[in-house]
């Protein structure tokens, strides 16, 4: 695999306040590279340096062989950016905007097949500020992808999006992706790096915690499991805590909740078939990129 | 593809496919980028309909208003003898410029960095300065023609004749639109936001009118006044205008100062422009 963009040792600092302490990544061509942190952990800085928007204070930025700094009119052409709130002038037509962007790049996709995949064809004349939230995101899409780009920088893609459109969007992602397009996303939703990333790479403080897949990373945050379920007949709790795999049980009203590592849902449901006790409204937990961005962070998220 | 890969670059970074496009063809296409986007802010001026109503059709009204006043036809001396109609519809050129530099290019250059217009452009390959060249460019074409405009409105209605001095008027105009624009420039740089930018510019505009002789002429302003009016771009505007329009080259005062004014605003400009 490739190293489509390698950061190392990045640092950059506004007067007193240091954005990004040191941060080294690589992203490999053709993944889905996430970028996860808190808000303020240094995630938007971090790729600005990527993008050529800001110099960095120290550490060294290559993108395609590229300097962003050094390089900034051949990096325009093969990098795509969606930047976090970015607006259009509102009076703009959605076709007026693609037409024109496209007449700054080389090698300009078209613009019109854009305009179907992204859903907008029917808003092709309808001005920006007229779009809703979801519309305006998927033309900022279209405008990264404008280029046609090896690698596309996606900031806070899905912020402020209705959950059907996000899901939209992250369809639309995976099938960027599949043209074979480099995609860093940026977010701090967990459940869209758990969906849609290949690799994350978690930032707090300035810092990269570590870098993984999701799968890897909630296996990090252990693997105990909470067990939830609503008894047919009532039992004694001694019946699962004498289990070697459970480790507690408690109850909420009718709701027992057992915690449990291992085999612990088996060894539970065992038990229970054997006493003729149905569990009604079952539900299993596991652990989530959530539980191991709040162990790895040690904070709220 | 899960590889641990923290600080571990491993195999050497890809060059990038293709090279940087060779000679004119890039240039031209280039040219094409930057004169899509003039035209495309030009449009965009041009849906503003409540400020572009304002910038032609005011000055277009007060012509008509004041042009049909038939005391305002006749020859007058504190005019060198002609109608003060004529003198008016130099005031009306500035007028426009002015409201076009000091209002609508601050409003629209804030408003883009506010809304983060200028950011998303700069991560395009048209660069930051053909940018602002487009949004120059634009107001410029639309300076030419609401100065075309008017000339005409005046000359068919109320027989004010085309400045004879030509390229005098050519001059003043293109000083004055460059002095004025620039310190619409200044104004988009230090204005926090749009609204403010909109502010700034406004009050600008009616102190630089005031001495343009908006509301008296600077004829018949009291001396200390005409002198503080002939220091100022529009002032020595209005009057190079007036010079041009009896036939009169304007005097190297009038030049050198609109000269001046453009010189030091641009350079401000240069200094204080953010992109965001």
């Amino acid at each position: 695999m490739r190293n489509v963009i390698e950061v190392r040792n990045l640092h950059k600092a506004y007067g007193d306040t240091v954005a990004v302490e040191d941060v080294s990544l690589t992203v490999q061509e053709g993944e889905i590279f996430g970028i996860l942190g808190p808000n303020g952990a240094g995630k938007t800085t971090t790729v600005e340096c990527i993008e050529g928007l800001r110099t960095p204070g120290s550490g060294t930025i290559s993108v395609l062989g590229l300097d962003p700094q050094r390089d900034r009119a051949e990096l325009t052409q093969l990098l795509g950016v969606q930047l976090q709130d970015s607006q259009l002038p509102a009076r703009l037509e959605v076709a007026e905007a693609l037409s024109l962007y496209s007449a700054f790049y080389r090698n300009p996709a078209d613009w019109r097949g854009l305009l179907e995949v992204l859903g907008l064809a029917d808003k092709a004349k309808t001005k920006f500020a007229k779009l809703s939230g979801g519309q305006q995101q998927r033309l900022s899409i279209a405008l990264a992808l404008l280029g046609s780009p090896r690698v596309a920088v996606l900031d806070e893609l899905t912020t402020g999006l209705d959950p059907q459109a996000r899901r939209d969007t992250w369809d639309l992602i995976e099938g960027i992706r599949d043209r074979g397009v480099t995609v860093v996303l940026v977010t701090h939703f967990m459940e869209e790096a758990e969906r849609l990333c290949d690799r994350v790479a978690l930032i707090d403080s300035g810092r990269v915690v570590v870098v993984d897949t999701p799968a890897n990373l909630a296996d990090r945050a252990g693997d105990e499991q909470r067990i939830q379920f609503t008894p047919s007949v009532d039992f004694d709790d001694a019946l699962l805590t004498s289990l070697p795999d459970v480790t507690n049980v408690t109850r909420r009203g009718d709701v027992v909740v057992v915690t449990g590592t291992g085999n612990a849902l088996n060894a539970v449901t065992s038990v229970l078939a054997r006493q003729q006790i149905v569990a009604k409204h079952l539900r299993v937990e596991q652990a989530s990129l959530e539980d191991a961005f709040l162990k790895l962070t040690g904070r709220q998220h | 593809m899960s590889a641990f890969s923290v600080s571990t670059a491993t195999g050497p970074a890809q060059s990038p496919a293709q090279g940087p496009a060779q000679g004119p063809a890039r240039g031209s296409a280039q040219r094409s980028a930057l004169w899509q986007l003039t035209l495309t802010e030009v449009k965009l001026l041009a849906r503003e309909r409540v400020r572009f109503i304002l910038m032609i059709g005011i000055p277009v009204a007060l012509i008509i208003i004041l042009g049909s006043i038939p005391a305002l036809k006749k020859p007058s001396p504190d005019f060198s003898g002609r109608p003060f109609i004529d003198y008016f519809t130099m005031i009306m050129v500035v007028f426009a410029i002015a409201m076009l530099s000091l209002t609508a290019v601050p409003l629209v250059l804030a408003g883009y960095r506010e809304r983060g217009v200028l950011r998303r452009l700069r991560t395009t390959p048209i660069g930051p300065f053909r940018v602002l060249g487009a949004q120059l460019g634009a107001a410029s074409g639309v300076v030419v023609v609401t100065t075309v405009l008017l000339l005409v409105i005046a000359r068919i209605g109320f027989s004010v004749p085309f400045p004879s001095q030509v390229g005098g008027f050519i001059l003043t105009v293109i000083l004055a639109a460059a002095a004025l624009l620039s310190l619409g420039l200044v104004i988009a740089s230090v204005a926090p936001t749009a609204r403010t930018a909109q502010g700034f510019g406004a009050l600008l505009w009616y102190l630089m009118m005031f001495f343009a002789g908006l509301w008296i002429p600077i004829p018949e302003m009291p001396k200390v006044l005409q002198h503080i009016s002939h220091a100022t771009p529009l002032g020595a505007a209005v009057s190079a205008m007036a010079n041009s329009a009896q036939g009169r080259f304007p005097t190297a005062l009038e030049l050198v100062t609109l000269a001046a004014w453009t010189a030091g605003l641009a350079l401000a400009a240069g200094k204080l422009f953010r992109w965001e």
